[in-house]
């Protein structure tokens, strides 16, 4: 079973129906995609397949053959998105964070808070009531109509 | 100072926006095995048998004869057995475990367990065990009652809660020196390594616990993890090699504790001008089956059961009693949010009945500086309940809402509460926390038992360390949090690792300043070799605390709050809707605002959920919607709004002026979300409201 892996081509063993959250975690040694709750609720587990968010836990390898498949490792630590979420606190304990970064990777430059928050709803944060997160996105879809001087961003030494 | 109330970048961020953090599922070791852990499918009764052919197929299997030490998770009882032995006393009990090195074989595993059913006990209200029975008195009662004009009752209830971090539990145990280590997530490795040393009769230098990167813990990661860590070390040491047990969510679900249910009733003596001059209050909270941590979460709520409000004729009794449920635990809040939401509602319910605004029957008993609280602590020129109430008014244009939203199907509504930092009462003396610091070549390590568990500990220890030595906030290093290598600091709960950890770590760093003098930390070790010091705790002067009574000073600190909610309900599915909170907080001082905004956002989202969503039905003892798809917590959709606005009235005590966040933010939202439920014009008393209840209440108006 073949299929792109963070720009590279991977070779997987793996039986059809595994799923793909168990394979890139297991088979492929990437453990950046968490598993919260197995059923496709929380969003801890999302992956972009060919672009959009998916929840690793429901998709059996089989269907991603041949797609590109892009994780948190694949963002190396150098994107602008992981650059704002640092910036504005929007990673607590972590545990969502990988998910919730590729799915705001999804979301259009010039977006408004209300589609952000339309587009992350899948993504559960149980330690942040998403008001980081918004700031951290906004930050880069949206830089005008991010809500700023409440909370100065992090800076850094 | 150069760090303290500056935005530096979190010590664990990198990690976290790469993927790169290690949580416990993301260890493994050679030759590991997984755990899995066999449980009570019956509420209460007998255990008769337990049949299996497990060892005949490889796999390694531990009964409590398997115990070398004492068959109990060491807390403040030992009443809950690490593994049941001949009865159980609620659904998902631990009875046997078992590991494999494949994962589907230790989940087709058959093994049946015979029980002979009795009949269980859910309901609090008649059960005879009690777990503690708190009484706090002050004044004459009768005499407060006789001053008043009306008197008020009511009885308010609230639910179960469910943690929901979003990294379930997990530990990995792997024997190695003659001891065993575990891995995992935690709130509190110096709890684990205390349980372990129980459970295996083994002296504390050959049990290690290291945290792993933990995701989330609410107070959900406080005493459960022992548990775990528990089986997963018997295990390891039956059959020799690592071994994984990670909980799956419904396991998660199903197993481990959650916020307690709790039934308050008020009886409130009043004059016509709105002076409180008696107040009785009841509390009866749900302890489960075991006694965990209920005590301390009783006597938390007891104290914060009048809400910040002064009275000087007082009756507080309270109950934690056995049901056959899964043992209640610690969550955020700890007893405070479910009786300050009784406080806060029935002072509502008092302002209706005397036909003034709720707001003037607050300015008029709020406590002020100098004025006592239940126990007879005396407040000092902190106590800003007054000054939040009046900045929450104000930022959130409350009065003007008020008056617009009337008819309108929404509502506004607020809630002023309270929360004390620290241990209750004598605790942190009981305690006696210790930290370090550890002079290094090119600046310092804080070594401390305290656990990153999101809420930022690691980075406000240094910027705390940085700025007591005056060095760069990147010459801090902080230690994992490692029972081989940091000092028992006490557990990561309590709102009591800013203001008490913090502050050890403070004082120890100033003695490192003072060695210093004039040297680099490079040049100190050169001349007189390596440096660590290690301080206790040291309670602030003047704090007396009488256990036997419930008479003193309860907490050496408070922080106050204001919540403002505003709510939309839906006129065809009676859905309330969140449009809006304005939490103004007071917390002496923000280390690090961002971390404090984090904290205030995170808590009042969940005390959304907990108002309005996070229902846990309870079926014959066991959670009937143990998965996230049927019990769910706030997503971007469903959490309103949140304006935080920091206020930094310094206590005298924490470090810079610190007092406690952690916890506080979530007292508020449930009263004040219901109180504007109440203002749109619905009578609601319990949590959480769910569209069928506000239902309910419009065809009885109809």
């Amino acid at each position: 079973m073949r299929f792109t892996l963070n720009g590279r081509p991977v070779d997987v063993a793996a039986p059809p129906m595994a799923r793909l959250l168990d394979v890139l975690r297991q088979e492929c040694g990437l453990t950046g995609t968490k598993e919260g709750c197995g059923e496709g609720e929380c969003g801890a587990c999302t992956v972009l397949v060919d672009g959009e968010p998916v929840c690793a836990c429901l998709v059996p390898v089989a269907q991603v053959a041949d797609c590109e498949v892009l994780t948190i490792e694949g963002l190396g630590g150098d994107h602008v998105m992981q650059h704002a979420f640092v910036a504005e606190g929007a990673a607590q304990c972590g545990i969502c964070t990988p998910g919730m970064l590729l799915t705001a990777l999804t979301i259009p430059p010039g977006a408004s808070i209300e589609e952000v928050r339309a587009t992350l709803a899948g993504n559960l944060c149980r330690c942040t009531g998403y008001e980081a997160i918004y700031r951290a996105v906004m930050r880069v879809v949206t830089p005008a109509l991010q809500p700023t001087g409440k909370f100065k961003a992090i800076s850094r030494e | 100072m150069a760090y303290v109330g500056q935005n530096v970048e979190r010590k664990d961020s990198q990690a976290k926006v790469t993927g790169a953090a290690i949580y416990a599922d993301d260890l493994t070791f050679p030759g590991m095995l997984y755990g899995r852990t066999i449980r009570s499918e019956i509420a209460a009764g007998r255990i008769t048998g337990i049949s299996h052919d497990l060892e005949r197929d490889g796999f390694t299997v531990v009964t409590a004869a398997d115990i070398p030490g004492r068959n109990a998770i060491e807390l403040i009882e030992y009443d809950q057995p690490c593994l049941a032995t001949d009865r159980v006393n609620h659904v998902a009990e631990p009875i046997l475990l078992i590991a494999h090195p494949d994962r589907a074989a230790l989940w087709k595993a058959q093994v049946d367990v015979s029980c002979e059913p009795e009949d269980p006990l859910f309901d609090p209200r008649l059960s005879q065990r009690v777990f503690k029975h708190v009484r706090i008195t002050k004044g004459d009662l009768d005499g407060g009652f006789a001053a008043a004009d009306v008197v008020v009752e009511g009885e308010y209830r609230t639910g179960h809660q469910e943690h929901i971090y979003i990294e379930t539990n997990g530990v990995i145990a792997v024997p190695e020196n003659g001891g065993i280590t575990l891995y995992g997530s935690m709130q509190c490795p110096f709890y684990v390594h205390k349980a372990l040393q129980c459970l295996l009769d083994w002296p504390d230098e050959r049990v290690r616990v290291v945290q792993t990167e933990t995701g989330g813990g609410f107070g959900g990661k406080e005493e459960y993890p022992s548990m775990i860590a528990a089986h997963a070390a018997l295990l390891a040491l039956k059959s020799q090699r690592p071994v994984k047990l990670i909980y799956d969510r419904v396991e998660d679900m199903l197993a481990t504790t959650k916020r307690h249910p709790s039934i308050v009733r008020h009886r409130t003596g009043v004059t016509r001008d709105g002076r409180i001059t008696a107040m009785d209050i009841d509390i009866l909270m749900d302890g489960g089956a075991y006694v965990t941590l209920s005590p301390v979460v009783l006597s938390r709520g007891a104290i914060h059961s009048t809400g910040p409000y002064r009275c000087d004729n007082v009756r507080i009794s309270g109950r934690t009693v056995f049901t056959n449920t899964p043992p209640n635990g610690a969550f955020r809040g700890f007893g405070a949010p479910q009786t300050q939401f009784a406080a806060e509602v029935h002072m509502e319910r008092i302002a209706e009945m005397l036909r003034m605004s709720s707001v003037d029957l607050r300015r008029r008993n709020a406590l002020r500086p100098g004025d006592t609280t239940a126990t007879g602590q005396l407040l000092k020129d902190d106590c800003s309940a007054l000054e939040v109430l009046e900045r929450a008014l104000a930022r959130s244009d409350y009065e003007a809402k008020r008056a617009a939203y009337r008819g309108t199907g929404r509502g506004v509504g607020l809630a002023l509460f309270f929360h004390g930092a620290g241990f209750t009462g004598g605790g942190e003396v009981r305690l006696a926390s210790r930290a370090a610091v550890e002079l290094t070549r090119t600046g310092a390590r804080v070594l401390v038992g305290s656990t990153e568990i999101g809420q930022g500990t690691r980075t406000m220890h240094a910027q705390i360390v940085a700025d007591a030595l005056g060095l760069p906030f990147d010459a801090i290093d902080v230690s994992p949090a490692d029972t081989a290598a940091v000092p028992d600091s006490g557990p990561t709960v309590a709102s009591r690792t800013c203001m008490v950890v913090g502050r050890i770590l403070q004082r120890c760093a100033e003695e490192i300043r003072e060695r210093l003098g004039e040297l680099t930390p490079a040049q100190y070790i050169d001349a007189h070799g390596p440096l660590v010091v290690v301080k206790e705790y040291e309670g602030p002067s003047g704090i007396v605390w009488d256990d036997d009574t419930y008479r003193g000073d309860a907490y050496a600190a408070y922080a106050w709050a204001c919540d403002v909610a505003e709510v939309e309900i839906d006129p065809d599915s009676f859905a309330v809707r969140p449009l809006r909170i304005t939490a103004v907080q007071d917390i002496g001082k923000a280390i690090h605002p961002i971390l404090v905004a984090g904290q205030i956002e995170g808590g009042t989202a969940q005390g959304v959920g907990y108002a309005l969503i996070e229902h846990v039905v309870m079926r014959d003892g066991a959670m009937a919607n143990a998965t996230l798809t049927n019990y769910t917590i706030p997503t971007t959709l469903d959490t309103p709004v949140i304006d935080v606005e920091i206020v930094e009235r310094p206590c005298d005590y924490g470090p810079f002026g610190a007092k406690g966040v952690g916890e506080l933010p979530i007292d508020g939202p449930a009263p004040a979300i219901v109180n504007a439920i109440r203002h749109a014009g619905y009578d609601v008393r319990d949590i959480p409201v769910l569209p069928e209840h506000v239902e309910t209440l419009e065809c009885a108006s109809r």
